[in-house]
């Protein structure tokens, strides 16, 4: 593979993977909030 | 007589005469590191030990990286076996505090957007002829995290790794320089003034301890090869939010992260031997890492103009800067900067949910990008 291939994939497939990953667990985390609502008795 | 006389004076000047050029300069090197660490109070647990390191190696005929040297001994048994960052991460993981990120999940995006500066510093350093290998070991310093540069750069490019070490940890501890210009140059007077308000308590006990647990499956499941970063921090946090091993927590963010702080420490000073250090390649790795946490910073700064159009303005842009590693500086410049245009705006804890979502996100871009070079058969 040469460099400017490799270059593009990293650059499209490496920030791409990191903000998909990030979002869905940006998502399952507003999941687990609802589903895990904070008490007024954790206090 | 005379003869043996002779040899054993020879014996005692032999360092002096075994001296290479780059040396006497590394050793120089050595002590500014130790200047910075003590006078200026640059990360001194790091640069003391490494620049102590440094002017060890640089001591002729003493072998101290030589097989059976005490520093060979120490490289091959943490850094080799990548065993001190992983470390280091657990360390990491029983010190930080999630709640912040966990408050506002919407900001793990800025966590990600502050990784961006990784992947386009590869792409330069390939367009300035680096190897792939030492191309990914280059822009993992824009991770601004040093265990993972560390990790990432001993398995690919280890030849790199006290320029890339003490590039990661050096910039990252000039932070509060690198940034403030391009958050001012990025971001409007309004965007600056923007109030995000107080960060209320909402997150429950179970979801904080969720957290790491989810982290490390998922993460582990979509980029199996970072499982060992990820794991070791995620680690770390479970142990703190579980708050039934309290002993080991402790001992993680104390005891054991000092010792393996040490160890590292002088282990990196080790790689810096004049000869292997002082080339034209290095000036400009230090050049790219500087690109790296600039190119970081500018991304994070844009992508939190991008979030403040879609949330209809309730996002500050500034704490987008705080989307790296370097915890907790960078949230604290993001507050320093805000404060100089609203003394009543205090944006420190969502800058520290965008930081804390940059520690994660460093780690997890670090993982894709292995798995990726994994896919495409580079590793």
């Amino acid at each position: 593979m040469d460099n400017w291939t490799f270059g593009i994939t990293m650059v499209v497939v490496g920030m791409g993977g990191t903000v998909l990953t990030l979002w869905i667990l940006s998502l399952l985390m507003s999941f687990l909030k609802r589903v895990f609502p904070y008490t007024k008795e954790e206090k | 007589m005379s003869e043996a006389i002779a040899n054993g004076l020879y014996g005692l000047v032999a360092g002096f005469l075994n001296m290479h050029w780059s040396n006497p300069i590394m050793i120089v090197v050595g002590l500014v590191l130790l200047y910075l660490g003590i006078k200026k109070d640059i990360e001194p647990v790091l640069l003391v030990p490494i620049g102590f390191g440094c002017i060890l190696v640089n001591i002729p005929l003493a072998g101290l990286m030589d097989k059976d040297g005490f520093l060979r001994i120490i490289y091959e048994a943490g850094i080799l076996t990548e065993l001190f960052p992983l470390f280091i991460f657990v360390g990491i993981g029983a010190m930080t505090d999630f709640g912040p990120l966990l408050e506002n999940p919407k900001i793990f995006l800025l966590g990600a957007a502050g990784q961006f500066g990784i992947f386009l510093t590869l792409a330069l350093a390939l367009a300035l002829g680096f190897t792939k290998l030492e191309a990914v070991s280059i822009g993992i310093i824009g991770a601004c995290d040093g265990p993972t540069a560390i990790y990432v750069t001993s398995q690919y490019a280890p030849q790199l790794l006290g320029a890339v070490s003490v590039a990661a940890y050096c910039y990252m501890s000039l932070v509060p320089i690198i940034q403030p210009p391009i958050m001012r140059a990025l971001t409007t007077k309004e965007e600056k003034m923007i109030n995000m308000g107080t960060v209320k308590k909402s997150v429950s006990k179970t979801t904080k301890l969720l957290f790491p647990l989810i982290v490390t499956i998922l993460g582990g499941l979509i980029a199996p090869k970072g499982l060992p970063l990820l794991g070791t921090i995620m680690l770390g946090n479970f142990m703190k939010e579980c708050g039934v091993v309290s002993r080991l927590t402790k001992a993680s963010e104390n005891e054991i992260a000092n010792i393996v702080t040490l160890l590292l420490g002088i282990s990196i000073g080790a790689t810096m031997d004049g000869k292997v250090f002082l080339t034209p390649q290095t000036l400009i790795i230090l050049v790219l890492g500087f690109v790296a946490i600039c190119l970081d910073t500018a991304c994070g700064v844009l992508f939190g103009k991008l979030l403040k159009v879609v949330t209809g303005g309730k996002v500050n842009p500034l704490i987008g800067a705080a989307g790296i590693s370097a915890y907790p500086m960078s949230a604290r410049v993001v507050q320093k900067e805000g404060q100089k245009y609203d003394k009543k705006n205090f944006l420190l804890m969502h800058a520290m949910g965008a930081n804390t979502g940059g520690q994660v996100g460093s780690v997890m871009a670090a993982a894709v990008m292995l798995s990726v070079l994994k896919g495409m058969g580079v590793i």
